[in-house]
């Protein structure tokens, strides 16, 4: 198993979520913690960029404000400062049946995702539906991102969304041996960014929904908007019904309360994270609205205001 | 000896005596200890809320290489449980499991790791028992077994204690009402979260058991360890190790305690055993969850007449010390407010879950909460102001409240007046979304009676003088709310020294003379009145042997005391003329406080040589949308009698504000499937630095007649108006009650559903359950101005014994 940070995996070893017989550490690759590009080609981030880093990267900032916000949101000071922008996009989905302690897990029984055989929040369900709980996902797929990953077969660059599956088990489709090395973000050509999360505190927290946004407008009208949401399944889902929306249109107050309408319908909390999950299903429709007017006010005057 | 004009140390806002240690690394915690051959251990918990255990079998964990001993529910039988009356726990259980986290059995090996997997390979046999998961389960019959035996809690159902009082004429209170007001509160219960996990170490070498613990309370667990294992309390030795936080939830003795101390005698060597954090979950002792329901009857202009409560506590599987926090729910409202006829009822249950007990403010920030919000809708009935309305019935000082408790020192008015003033609270700007609150709170400095019944001081103080300068040793254990200061404090302003200059030995049952130990906020004014006594009887061996080699006879007060001299001398060289005048020196004090409680049985819980006071204004933003409440300033006044460290009376203030703030918004002791639901840090939700408020802290002096310099608590007080406060701003922003904690933003958000759909704008529970309490006992007040206490009060109470049998 690789580890890089090990601030998702050290707590999961505790809690024996994992027993590998190996861990293979990362931090050794140096090639892997830089940051190359600019916003005008495009910026190539190392897998092993701390989250720190990628927070307060300059030419980062300026070119795709929202990602440096979702690597800057994630947990707190100490685990940004070690913790990976490789990691945080192959962070372990998250269950308050899962994330437990093994004595506890056999105490209620053992679920789906290890040890076990049922989903404790939906018994009924075939599947797992653990979350998938990255902050910087959401805005690197929404911005169209590619990672690289490097395997026994050679080197592959995909979509950043083209890893994630719709389960909570297999959540990443990596081949086996497979590391993802890199992530490049594309130039910044008048794209704009921004990243909400909702947590119950100002620090620590895994997001229980997060809005990212990433959109381009002809100075009066979006050309097109793409919107991706993390807390709210197992994958990080897309909202293109509310993207199509969007496209063609001025963002006025009611057009984005509409897309948030639009792109809140996919999202279905269930009950195994932090608060109610009734509450949290009415929120994304917040979330996604802050995400898109931030991403909207990121140059006021251009864009229309309702 | 006469009062000082000017104090040179006291008052001062000066470091820590234990700061340099503790922020550099180097302090000692339970954890840290490393002994030669030392052995690690684990315990096995119940993986059940509720079975009999049928079999253990540890025979292969026996045999595993590294292991050294195992002990089961068999080697460690005998009942052991804080309060005398709540002798109900055992060290490892062997016929039954009350709780997920009961201790089962525990293995003793070279390693942790090698001490885990032989718990794994441990068998025991269940037969599962139906769970009890809620007040309203634990009220009815149970379907197959109560939780306790009924010989034991003598109650029907899963009851543990019943108490019913009615002080004075409840029904001539309602009657002169002119308004009655009835209300149902529900406060969830929480857990302390103390950054250190519990952890203890044990040796037992010649036949003398000594150990190390995280730890409140050295003399309690002393007892116990002496009682379960059978051994007189000579061949114990109980130390407080260097203390990384308890608020009442180390205050219990525990099994892991028990277990080292047994595994070290059954290997001949050290055993360490530190909980992990979900154990410390399960270990608990926590705030209960209490359901309230009170009426209220006032006058037109807002005067109280009259005031019933009901309570009902869920206790989860133990006693602890909930015998007092039934009483607690009940007993301290009268010393806020002055209400001529009161009656309480309460009712404390066992469920399955982790056992309650003490948590700073015990038992009373349940009703203190319930109290101020119901004080609040009273208020909006009359169309009067809140603040007015609690303020016209605020008791005044020195009198005797109608459950007998007595209030000296009562900074009550001046708290409010500093609130009040630096929040502009009465000027505040009205705004959707906006809102502030005010609450107010009493709280004891000490439990006017020790944990069991005994004639011996609460606190005892020796100070040796020698040579070499002068040491103080005490039983009080420092756990981080200054006690070693506070010990350092008093000492050097007697004897006219600096602070740093007094050595200190503290909680070690072999070398310090007994302190009842670190809860119910009674360190400062017990060990500080003992230590004051024993500095002062120092200082005048100090000032004769000086006075004979100055030559001065007669009035020895011209030989003054202060700035490391004695007279013409300097410290140093005054404790050589006193060595040489009188040998060997040391000197002792002690404190006990006085009877105070009234002439009725109960009357022992709530009674206290003096009580604190505090006022809280709360703002906060609230958001209508999406439920979320941010809290944006609080402004809390604390009457601590007086501040022997300002320093330390601050932090106390602001470290109650913010578990106030947690319990208020966001703490929550969840169960789900019989399971704690999120026995973690991360997911068990606790606010961090970013989500804390600023806090304008005030400090009143009242200067408490009985107090050490004047002084009163300062630990657990200022938690109790937070709570309130919070609820009450947020009846101001949205116009809506939650009338239960913790506060989420979805319960925000279902209070204003019903709001805009016209009924009653809150969200909390629908009802109480029915209880059936007994009959009251009813007892006759006190004359408001009967100030005695002691033997006086005593031979008052005989001779109104005599009147009455003749």
């Amino acid at each position: 198993m690789l580890v890089a940070g090990g601030t998702d995996l050290y707590p999961k070893l505790k809690r024996r979520q994992f027993d590998p017989d190996t861990l293979i550490g990362l931090s050794g690759l140096e090639e892997l913690r830089r940051v190359t590009g600019d916003a005008r080609s495009g910026l190539r981030l190392g897998a092993l960029v701390t989250l720190a880093e990628a927070a307060e990267h300059s030419a980062l900032v300026q070119a795709h404000p929202g990602y440096a916000e979702a690597a800057g949101l994630v947990s707190s000071p100490p685990l940004r400062n070690v913790g990976t922008i490789g990691g945080n996009l192959c962070v372990d989905t998250r269950c308050n049946y899962y994330d437990m302690t093994y004595e506890w897990r056999e105490s209620v029984g053992f679920c789906l995702k290890k040890d076990g055989d049922i989903c404790l929040v939906a018994p009924g369900s075939p599947r797992c539906w653990a979350i998938s709980s990255s902050d910087t996902a959401p805005v690197a797929i929404a911005l169209g991102a590619t990672v690289t990953l490097v395997g026994p077969e050679g080197e592959r660059e995909l979509p950043v969304s083209a890893p994630y599956r719709d389960d909570g088990i297999e959540y990443l489709a990596k081949r086996p041996f497979e590391v993802l090395v890199s992530l490049r973000l594309p130039p910044t050509d008048g794209v704009r960014t921004a990243y909400a999360k909702l947590r119950r505190r100002g620090s620590i927290d895994f997001p229980i929904a997060g809005a990212g946004v990433a959109l381009k407008t002809d100075g009066h009208c979006v050309e097109w908007a793409r919107l991706v949401m993390s807390g709210v399944g197992s994958h990080p889902v897309e909202a293109p019904a509310a993207g199509e929306f969007l496209a063609g249109k001025q963002l006025t107050a009611e057009v984005i309360a509409a897309a948030a309408e639009l792109a809140a319908k996919p999202a279905k909390p269930l009950d195994n994270a932090d608060l109610n999950h009734f509450w949290r299903k009415r929120m994304v429709r917040v979330l996604v609205e802050q995400a898109l007017e931030r991403a909207a006010t990121q140059d006021q005057g251009v864009l229309g205001r309702g | 000896m006469a009062e000082r004009q000017e104090l040179k140390v006291v008052g001062r806002p000066l470091p820590r005596v234990d700061a340099a240690a503790k922020v550099t690394g180097v302090a000692v915690y339970a954890d840290d200890l490393h002994l030669p051959r030392m052995l690690h251990c684990r315990i096995l918990r119940s993986p059940h809320p509720h079975a009999r255990i049928v079999s253990v079998d540890a025979t292969a964990a026996r045999r595993i290489p590294g292991v050294k001993a195992v002990l089961t529910g068999q080697d460690l039988p005998i009942r052991f449980g804080i309060l005398p009356v709540s002798q109900d726990e055992r060290a490892l259980e062997s016929e039954k499991v009350r709780y997920v986290g009961d201790p089962v059995a525990a293995v003793a090996a070279v390693e942790e790791e090698i001490a885990e997997a032989a718990l794994r390979s441990i068998r025991v046999e269940y037969e599962l028992l139906q769970p009890v998961m809620s007040i309203e389960e634990a009220l009815q019959e149970p379907p197959d077994e109560p939780i306790h035996d009924r010989a034991y809690t003598r109650q029907p159902a899963n009851l543990h204690r019943r108490v019913n009082y009615e002080f004075g004429d409840l029904e001539a209170g309602f009657a002169a009402a002119d308004h009655v007001r009835e209300d149902v509160f529900f406060f969830q219960g929480n857990t302390h979260l103390p950054m250190e996990q519990h952890s203890a170490v044990a040796t037992y070498v010649d036949g003398r058991l000594t150990l190390w613990s995280s730890t409140q309370v050295v003399h309690y667990v002393h007892r116990t360890l002496a009682k379960v294992l059978e051994l007189p309390m000579n061949r114990v030795r109980v130390i407080g190790a260097v203390h990384g936080g308890g608020f009442g939830g180390k205050t219990d003795p525990f099994s892991h305690e028990i277990v080292v101390a047994r595994l070290a005698m059954v290997t001949g060597r050290p055993v360490k055993c530190t909980l992990t954090r979900e154990e410390v979950f399960y270990a608990h002792r926590g705030r209960h969850p209490v359901m309230m329901w009170v009426r209220t009857g006032v006058t037109r202009g807002g005067r109280i007449t009259g005031q019933h409560w009901r309570t009902a506590l869920d206790g989860g599987a133990y006693g602890s010390y909930g015998a007092a926090s039934v009483f607690y729910t009940g007993t301290l409202q009268t010393v806020t407010y002055d209400i001529p006829a009161y009656k309480f009822e309460g009712v404390r249950v066992f469920t399955n879950k982790a056992p309650c007990g003490p948590k700073r403010g015990h038992g009373t920030p349940q009703p203190r909460f319930a109290l101020e919000l119901h004080l609040e809708k009273i208020a909006v009935d009359l169309g009067l102001d809140p603040v007015e309305l609690k303020r016209q019935n605020f008791v005044k000082p020195f009198t005797r409240s109608v459950n007998w408790l007595r209030v000296t020192s009562c900074g009550l008015e001046e708290c409010t007046e500093k609130v009040l003033a630096a929040s502009g609270y009465r000027r505040r700007e009205r705004r959707p979304g906006r809102g502030m609150g005010f609450a107010v709170s009493a709280y004891m400095s000490g439990a006017g009676t020790a944990i069991y019944w005994n004639d011996m001081p609460h606190s005892e103080v020796n100070l040796k003088v020698d040579r070499t300068g002068v040491t103080a040793f005490c039983g009080a254990m420092e756990i981080g709310q200054g006690s070693d200061s506070v010990l350092a404090l008093v000492v050097a302003e007697e004897l006219g020294i600096g602070p740093g200059e007094v050595r200190l030995t503290t909680a070690d049952t072999d070398l310090t003379p007994v302190d009842l130990g670190s809860y119910s906020s009674r360190v400062t004014f017990m060990a500080g009145n003992a230590a004051l006594e024993a500095a002062r009887r120092m200082r005048l061996l100090l000032v004769e042997a000086v006075a004979e080699k100055m030559g001065v006879r007669g009035d020895l007060s011209e030989i003054e005391v202060g700035d490391g001299r004695v007279g013409d001398f300097s410290f140093e060289e005054a404790c050589e003329l006193a060595t040489a005048r009188f040998g060997a020196l040391s000197s002792t004090g002690s404190y006990t406080p006085p009877r105070m409680g009234g002439p009725f049985k109960g009357s022992g819980v709530g009674p206290s040589p003096a009580y604190s006071y505090s006022a809280c204004v709360l703002a906060l933003e609230a958001d209508a949308r999406t439920g979320l409440v941010r809290v944006e300033r609080v402004w809390i006044a604390h009457d601590v009698g007086r501040a022997i460290n300002p320093l330390l009376v601050a932090g106390q203030v602001e470290g109650s504000v913010y578990m106030g703030l947690g319990e208020a918004l966001m703490e929550e002791q969840a169960y789900r499937k019989g399971r704690h639901k999120w026995p973690s840090m991360l997911e068990y939700k606790s606010p961090t630095f970013v989500d804390m408020p600023e806090v304008e802290t005030f400090i009143v002096e009242t200067i408490d007649p009985e107090g050490p310099y004047g002084a009163k608590e300062a630990g657990q007080g200022p938690l109790l108006p937070v709570i309130p406060a919070l609820n009450a701003a947020l009846h101001d922003a949205l116009g809506i009650w939650i009338d239960e904690v913790p506060v989420t933003p979805e319960k925000v958000l279902r209070a204003l559903e019903a709001k805009s759909k016209g009924q009653p704008p809150r969200h909390g529970p629908k009802g109480f359950p029915a209880v059936d309490y007994g009959a009251p006992i009813r007892v006759e007040p006190p004359d408001p101005r009967d100030m005695r206490v002691g033997e006086e009060l005593e031979a008052a109470f005989r001779e109104a014994e005599g009147r009455r049998l003749c």
